[in-house]
């Protein structure tokens, strides 16, 4: 596509310059002023070459390409994750799994993986770069998109439908893991959330369930079940908070729990107004929850 | 005008300067109904708008210049990056094209004396300013409207947009649409019935053949974003349930109905820079138009097919791949019309004898510009490709190309262009020439990047974006590129605003154009044409002969209509001789409606729903007034 753009434009350009080089003399070199020849170059440039080079394009794009890239039929993937897009966060389901997680995606490496994209509010669009083309997600829809990793590593998404005030802060990290990594991650996450063991924890686990906290946010194996927020069960295994916004060390997180909107204005998490101890108390119970 | 005004010829003249007399000062302005005056009005406001659209778009530039920006804040940048794609879209390429070029050059290019309906005219200017200035009002309050020009349900819904924001932008583009929808309707009566005796369609200049199709395009296009806002405000204000999918509503309804409109505006944009384009190449290269009827069907054919092709808005929406399939090979099929144009013009340039002039120098840019996103434009209708790059920046550059590159150049060599025939001065060649590479470099260093920032991954209407993925050295080129622009169109409007006081005299036709308005005086009597001219062929101005038998008319008084304000009418087809029509001089209805327009607009927005209805019975009174009176109103 890119060789015959340039062709074409260089052609045109091309023809730009004879006509500044020849500006002072009347019709074509060879040709001379007959009327019928620039009208002949205006069919065969203007209907001719463009209607075999469409046609080409069109047989291999559109036709051919499409069929590579697009949604798999559901009974030929090995899983199907669904993602649910939250105005400005991802939410990660795995069927036949109790997993619920968040802004950061776990699949096996050379697998087939089957997306079902949905969301719970606006619309948003879910857009892998690296590993396949972008997926809208339209709230009554259920939209699907192929992922497909042929290498470990990290490959960052991001919301590419303008979905509101922090739509350039709605990213996500997909881990694209060795099988073995994947089923240890998938059996970690598949457990309960952990007892506190030290007293702090257990005061933050108290505060968070009595607190507003819990009206939102879902930890498994607890009065939490909400599901306004993202789900924290293991959220100590995750890398980053926000979406992709900040790193998930406990400075930072006892940040974001003293004023989100400092951070990511226009996040739904309101500023809960805690005082540092109760903040240091919720810190360390989330910090806990591997 | 006649060349020579003999003694006998000059007493009908005078006699015209009479019944032609325009009101002096303000209220002149204010109740003006001359086609001219109102290109001029349109002409000023769009610029306006244009420059308030420029300031937004380097506010963006400037919050993008670097990684973690924060010049605007989110809320902040939501409102001005949704302004600036209405406003440019809205109140400066469509009123600018339309309002002032149309408006001027349509009747003098077909030798009538104004549109075939002035007052409405007039009332489409003053309804047009009233919604530019009902949407600023909403920005200079902070109440923009904040969801992208494309406004989305269900962001755009009362649930997650409670304020007013989106109110401003249902009312404000209805709003906006009865002004365009009235300038079409005008465009489409006046090209039909009032070109001069002889103008058989085959002898319409291509400029009208252009405008010809974007005023039937607009007058289909603009319902579907009319109902489509409709529809929105009540949702938002009745509690209906259009686009509201737990009530079994489809946000994809709204998608449909913008799309519907959005893609054929997207050819209403160009269709007039074409028309641009065909006037000035045959001028400077100094010979006809390569294959005219061609050129004039493709652009009616660009027209018609740009009804076919929205849903290539919509490739991520998950629509069955059959859909896609056709939708993408209409909109490849586009690429013919405009390839025809394309190669015509430059097989004219190539065997003409072309002067590179100010006004050519910005046509040969729009065509380089337009090859550029025609091609980008290409590779976007490859379905898997525009999965890929669907809302990143790589589609920011492509309508950029083709919406600043190729519409917005032939809007301002046009302005070069006709500057002479406005004002009757001559702008200045030196400044305008490096007005010109300004212009166009800045816009290749701004844009072109945006293709490749867009492949790596940069995703369009983002406030901000983080350092280390690649981006941040290309947006700081775009946004150098943006301020070197911006000083190019600076130097544009200055080098007009200095020739309008201090340029050489033009006199009627310095740029040897072809079509009839180059034959009366610069800047054009109110009356265009002492006589109606007679027309014989497509290029009216390289027939001396004609143009000599207008001379021994107006001698002999023939055609010359001294009895009051007096337009011929002839057949649609062959344009002969049918009626001959009484036009209104001037009127102050026409501003008066518009203002109790805009009053039913602001009272809806704020909720008095009773007294709207009061606007809209004192709206009604008003036409009725209007229509009391007769054309000697």
């Amino acid at each position: 596509m890119l060789a015959a753009s340039v062709v074409v434009f260089a052609g045109a350009v091309g023809l730009l310059v004879v006509a500044y080089l020849r500006r002072g003399v009347r019709g074509l070199p060879f040709f001379g002023e007959r009327e019928s020849v620039p009208e002949g170059m205006v069919l065969v440039f203007g209907i001719g070459v463009p209607l075999v080079a469409l046609v080409a394009l069109f047989g291999v794009s559109d036709v051919y390409l499409v069929k590579q890239t697009s949604p798999p039929n559901p009974s030929t993937t090995a899983m199907t994750i669904n993602v649910i897009g939250h105005q400005y966060w991802w939410e990660m389901r795995y069927p036949g799994t109790p997993v619920i997680t968040a802004n950061e995606l776990h699949m096996p490496v050379d697998t087939r993986v089957n997306i079902v994209a949905t969301s719970a509010d606006v619309i948003h669009s879910f857009w892998v770069p690296a590993l396949n083309r972008k997926i809208d997600m339209v709230p009554g829809r259920r939209n699907r998109v192929l992922l497909y990793a042929n290498q470990p590593g990290e490959y960052r998404g991001q919301c590419s439908q303008f979905c509101g005030m922090q739509h350039a802060h709605m990213a996500m990290i997909v881990f694209a893991q060795r099988p073995a990594q994947y089923r240890a991650w998938l059996a970690n996450e598949e457990r309960s959330a952990m007892t506190p063991t030290t007293a702090a924890a257990r005061a933050g686990e108290r505060d968070f369930m009595n607190d507003q906290c819990a009206s939102c946010h879902y930890i498994a194996g607890t009065p939490a079940q909400g599901f306004i927020g993202p789900a924290l069960t293991h959220l100590a295994d995750r890398t980053t908070l926000g979406a992709n916004e900040i790193p998930n060390r406990p400075a930072w997180l006892a940040a974001w729990i003293r004023n989100p909107q400092a951070i990511k204005p226009g996040v739904r998490m309101p500023d809960l107004g805690l005082g540092d101890n109760a903040i240091g108390q919720l810190v360390a119970y989330l910090d806990g929850l591997h | 005008m006649a060349i020579n005004v003999t003694p006998q010829g000059q007493q009908h003249v005078e006699r015209l300067e009479r019944v032609w007399t325009e009101r002096p000062g303000l209220v002149g302005w204010l109740t003006t109904t001359n086609h001219k005056r109102i290109g001029i009005l349109y002409f000023f406001a769009s610029l306006a708008f244009f420059g308030a659209g420029g300031v937004e778009a380097l506010l963006i530039r400037t919050q993008l210049i670097g990684p973690n920006g924060h010049v605007l804040s989110p809320a902040a940048y939501d409102e001005v990056f949704t302004m600036h794609g209405i406003t440019m879209i809205f109140l400066f390429v469509i009123p600018m094209t339309t309002g002032a070029f149309g408006n001027y050059l349509l009747p003098l290019m077909i030798g009538a004396r104004d549109m075939a309906f002035p007052r409405l005219n007039a009332l489409s200017f003053w309804v047009f300013l009233g919604s530019g200035l009902f949407l600023y009002v909403a920005l200079l309050q902070g109440h923009a409207p904040n969801s992208g020009w494309f406004d989305y349900v269900p962001l755009a819904s009362k649930e997650f947009d409670p304020g007013n924001n989106i109110d401003f932008y249902g009312y404000g583009l209805i709003f906006n649409g009865i002004a365009s929808t009235m300038t079409v309707i005008n465009f489409i009566v006046t090209i039909f019935k009032l070109r001069a005796p002889g103008m058989s369609l085959n002898r319409m200049p291509l400029f009208c053949f252009a405008f010809l199709a974007v005023a039937f395009a607009l007058l289909f296009a603009l319902p579907s974003l009319s109902i489509a806002c409709l529809f929105l405000e009540l949702d938002r204000q009745l509690g209906f349930h259009f686009y509201d999918v737990a009530q079994g509503g489809d946000p994809l309804l709204w998608q449909n109905l913008f799309w519907i409109f959005g893609h054929p505006e997207v050819y209403i944009i160009i269709l007039p820079a074409f028309g641009i384009a065909t006037s000035i190449i045959p001028a400077f290269s100094h010979r006809r138009m390569v294959f005219f009827p061609l050129v004039a069907l493709a652009e009616i054919l660009v027209a018609f097919l740009g009804f076919g092709v929205w849903v290539h808005h919509m490739f991520t929406v998950g629509f069955s791949s059959l859909t896609y399939v056709y939708f993408a090979a209409a909109s490849l099929i586009i690429t013919i019309p405009s390839a025809i144009q394309i190669f015509a013009w430059i097989a004219t340039i190539l065997t003409g004898t072309p002067v590179f002039r100010t006004p050519m120098l910005f046509i040969v840019g729009f065509i380089v510009y337009f090859i550029i996103g025609g091609l980008s434009g290409i590779t976007v209708a490859a379905i898997p490709f525009d999965q890929q790059v669907h809302d990143s920046y790589y589609i920011v550059a492509h309508f950029h190309f083709v919406i600043f590159g190729a519409a917005v150049f032939p809007i301002l060599g046009g302005m070069y262009f006709w500057f002479p025939k406005v004002t009757g001065r001559m702008y200045d060649e030196r400044v305008g020439k490096i007005s010109f590479w300004l212009t166009f470099i800045g816009t290749f260093v701004t844009f072109f990047p945006m293709h490749i920032v867009g492949i790596l991954g940069m995703p369009r209407r983002n406030y901000t974006y983080p350092p280390g993925l690649g981006w941040s050295l290309l947006n700081f080129i775009e946004s150098i590129g943006a301020y070197l622009l911006a000083v190019g169109l600076v130097l544009i409007v200055a080098n007009l605003v200095v020739s309008r006081f201090r340029g050489a005299p033009a006199g009627r036709n310095p740029m040897e154009g072809d079509t009839l308005e180059w034959s009366t005086t610069s800047p054009p009597p109110p009356y265009n044409y002492a006589v109606i001219p007679t027309v014989t062929s497509p290029y009216p101005m390289w027939e001396p002969q004609d143009r000599e038998a207008d001379d021994a008319r107006l001698d002999r008084g023939e055609g010359v209509l001294p009895e009051g304000h007096q337009t011929p009418a002839t057949t649609v087809q062959d344009a002969q001789l049918d009626e001959i029509l009484a036009m209104p001089p001037h009127s102050a209805w026409p501003p008066l409606l518009a203002l109790m327009i805009t009053g039913v607009f602001a009272m809806l927005l704020m909720h008095h729903y009773w007294i709207a209805v009061g606007f809209g019975a004192v709206c009604g009174m008003t036409l009725l007034a209007w229509h009391r009176h007769g054309v000697e109103a």
